[in-house]
């Protein structure tokens, strides 16, 4: 009877589980939508400021801006790597980390020294964890960032790209997130942020010449940070909606996983039981022959 | 007459979009008109002014706050993108006005933040 007891209570344990992560699962169900809502609502910001830019470097050749220049001598590489502030989302934050392990590692081995800024509470953890130095952290924003959090970081890391190795500065800027490709498919990616790379607009369409008010070189001043933020807004929300969908999927399995074990433990609670009414009724014929043998002598 | 595709964005979210007759916008360098046929501008916007958008149907003129921004003309498109933006009919006036007071009140006043509630009040038409 003992073992019976146990079972039941085991069962109502792992019932509780799946009732919390069901939960988790439809919560971070509805926020995907959400995130991808964002994603789409940045898109012309973005696209637009890109066409600026473009139009901008395409008819001022060679204009010279401290954010475009490339600062070989300063050997220190930032790594921005973003991660989400809580757990039970399966392998999303080891995937990052890992990647921004590996990049730290390459840079090294080009005779650089990473320094790591981080993007959320896991992240954080892992580094304080194992007594490793970064340069800065921000955390509390994950699931749903805002522009404010990245103007934020946008500022702090053009900032210290404008300084020298000596200062605390460096000399280039990486960073590790994760693409939202697809409800199942979410990539890590690794993407040099400063200096700029801006890319090409595609062929057919030459912009026009623009005037610039006040002047090219004000513009560009007032665009380029501008540029970067929404580069760093942009991945921030892509990587949030990685971080449900990747939520998603952990919890959705672990609610598989409850239910198989609830059906496990009712069958083997099931079997518990018949055995133990089996055993009753043998005793109870098993005694009532006893008595009928005796009696009938 | 022709008319001007209009695109007032945030980073967040596309704040309004449209055709328009004439958008006018406060750059730094002073009031800059625009009608159909322009010419091809790339402007910095002054830091929390007032844009106004004459939508093409005839309706009312459209107000918005922008803090941080540009203006991009091109082909009788408009783009006007800012770091904040704000449709003066969204606007908040009590709240508005209440960060007025706490902004411009105090040993302290925030600068920064009694013009972008100036801004707000003006594209939410309370004359100041």
């Amino acid at each position: 009877m003992a073992q019976l007891r146990q079972l039941r209570q085991r069962i109502k344990s792992v019932k509780s589980t799946a009732k919390i992560t069901r939960a988790q699962e439809m919560i971070a169900t509805s926020r995907i939508v959400k995130a991808q809502h964002a994603v789409a609502a940045s898109k012309p910001y973005a696209d637009q400021i890109v066409h600026a830019l473009t139009a901008l470097v395409t008819h001022h050749v060679g204009i010279k801006h401290p954010l475009l220049i490339e600062q070989p001598e300063d050997k220190r590489s930032a790594v921005l790597v973003i991660t989400s502030d809580r757990g039970f989302c399966g392998g999303y934050n080891a995937n990052a980390i890992r990647e921004a392990e590996a990049l730290m590692a390459a840079l090294r081995e080009q005779g650089r020294e990473p320094v790591p800024y981080i993007i959320g509470n896991k992240g954080l953890t892992w580094y304080k964890f194992r007594n490793r130095d970064f340069a800065d952290s921000w955390t509390g924003f994950s699931d749903r960032p805002d522009f404010p959090s990245a103007e934020k970081i946008g500022r702090r890391l053009a900032a210290d790209f404008l300084k020298t190795d000596a200062e605390g500065g460096v000399g280039e800027i990486h960073v590790v997130y994760t693409e939202f490709v697809s409800m199942l498919t979410q990539n890590v990616q690794v993407r040099r942020l400063i200096p700029l790379e801006i890319e090409e607009a595609e062929g057919d369409r030459i912009p026009p010449s623009y005037e610039f008010e006040p002047s090219p070189a004000a513009v560009l001043d007032a665009l380029l940070p501008n540029y970067i933020e929404s580069r760093i807004f942009h991945m921030l929300l892509q990587s949030a909606a990685s971080e449900h969908a990747a939520r998603r999927r952990a919890m959705k399995s672990a609610t598989d996983n409850a239910n198989d074990l609830i059906d496990v433990y009712t069958r083997q609670m099931n079997q518990v039981r018949q055995a133990a009414i089996t055993q009753e009724i043998s005793e109870i014929v098993g005694g009532a022959d006893a008595l009928a043998d005796s009696g009938g002598e | 007459m022709a008319t001007l595709k209009v695109g007032l964005v945030s980073p967040e979210r596309e704040v309004w979009s449209g055709e328009a007759k004439m958008v006018v916008a406060q750059t730094t360098e002073g009031q800059l008109g625009v009608l159909a046929q322009h010419a091809p501008v790339l402007g910095v916007l002054e830091d929390d002014s007032v844009v106004k958008i004459e939508p093409a149907d005839g309706g009312e003129m459209v107000l918005a706050v922008v803090g941080s921004g540009f203006l991009s003309v091109a082909d009788d498109e408009v783009s006007v993108l800012a770091e904040f933006a704000e449709l003066g009919t969204e606007v908040d006036r009590d709240a508005a006005q209440r960060a007025l007071t706490e902004a411009t009140s105090g040993d302290a006043p925030d600068e920064a933040g009694a013009r972008r509630a100036r801004a707000r009040l003006r594209a939410a038409g309370v004359e100041l």
